[in-house]
């Protein structure tokens, strides 16, 4: 007799966090690449109902997801933390007009870094975004990845909130590097 | 033959004549109070601030409402912040995306620097090689009556670069109110 046993696996946190996107009508997927992000921006080129964009730098994403949603449509930015600083004048623009606005944001130089050049602005990482005016989620555990996307989603698109969500470098350096 | 080049005012005027579906974002400083001047509406969306982000945020917007015309008009300043914005448009190609540079070479808010467009870089051959369906250089009103008739053909992403003169302007104010300027907009296309 064979083994007809049903394993349950489970999904990834990458799955469950372009999931999330999906389930709440994600449009448009702007990023600066990063390891951490690369198998979320692999299935965003591989699904026609979600438009990824690939920036030059970092704030293009957030006035891109700015001008996204004057049109209607929903967006989120990918990135990693040594991008964040590059964003810091173009995040005026959210609280001056009030945009819902999510960056998911892959953290380095935190945990198990070797390049030390990674530190310093992942120290500053979730002070400077704070300072702008974003609420900051920091996730470590990946069975919370999808849910604090969803919930994010949610807030921000619901009542024009402003959310950054950090997923720790331990969550990340357990599945990639 | 005449050397003048464009005034700023007329030139925004005439690309805005017939605007019916047109889709506006201006950059920061002169761009935005010449759009304004040329007459307030809940489809021009002003930007105050930003700098480097009007081209970008054309995209975003092209991106979600394809069946538009979406017309970025902008400063050389502005445009030179948010250089790496037309590698990201050639690579994204939206058909119904035009930028509009008004380049008098010159930051004009800040005291009047020469620009890098003063000193030979040349924005139209950055769009070309990003990849824009035409990139053209506008010095006088026949080539800008004629570039202008495709910019609601959605035909591919036009960059028009604008030679005008330095010559400011009154200051046409809209409001700074940056929650009503998107709201309005909002409304306007639900």
């Amino acid at each position: 007799m064979s083994d007809t046993k049903q394993y349950k696996i489970k999904s990834s946190w990458e799955e469950c966090l372009f999931n999330a996107l999906k389930q709440a009508g994600v449009k448009q997927l702007p990023y600066v690449p990063d390891a951490g992000h690369s198998k979320v921006i692999d299935m965003a080129h591989k699904d026609p109902d979600i438009r990824p964009v690939v920036l030059t730098t970092e704030e293009e994403g957030v006035a891109l997801s700015c001008g996204a949603w004057l049109g209607g449509e929903k967006s989120v930015l990918l990135m990693q933390s040594s991008g964040v600083g590059n964003c810091i004048n173009m995040l005026s623009l959210l609280s001056n007009c009030n945009f819902p606005f999510l960056t998911i944001v892959t953290m380095r130089g935190e945990y198990g870094e070797f390049n030390s050049w990674q530190v310093p602005m992942s120290a500053a990482t979730q002070k400077s975004l704070e300072l702008m005016g974003l609420t900051v989620l920091r996730v470590d555990d990946e069975d919370e990845v999808g849910p604090t996307v969803d919930a994010a989603l949610y807030s921000v698109y619901s009542s024009d909130q402003r959310i950054a969500i950090l997923l720790s470098q331990k969550l990340i350096g357990r599945k990639n590097w | 033959m005449s050397f003048k080049k464009l005034d700023r005012r007329e030139a925004v005027s005439s690309l805005l004549e017939h605007r019916a579906n047109l889709l506006i974002v201006s950059g920061l400083g002169s761009p935005t109070y010449d759009v304004h001047a040329a007459g307030d509406c809940d489809q021009n969306f002003y930007l105050w601030g930003a700098m480097g982000g009007a081209a970008m945020m054309g995209l975003g917007l092209a991106i979600a409402r394809p069946e538009k015309s979406v017309l970025v008009i902008t400063g050389d300043g502005e445009q030179l912040m948010g250089i790496g914005g037309l590698a990201t448009i050639g690579v994204q190609k939206p058909k119904n995306l035009t930028l509009a540079i008004l380049d008098n070479g010159h930051f004009g808010e800040t005291g009047m620097q020469k620009s890098h467009t003063s000193h030979g870089v040349d924005l139209v051959t950055i769009a070309r090689g990003s990849g824009f369906f035409e990139a053209v250089e506008i010095n006088n009103f026949s080539e800008l009556n004629k570039i202008k008739k495709k910019i609601n053909l959605n035909l591919g992403s036009l960059f028009i670069n604008i030679k005008i003169d330095n010559n400011s302007h009154d200051r046409s104010l809209p409001t700074l109110d940056g929650v009503e300027i998107k709201n309005r907009f909002r409304r306007s296309l639900n």
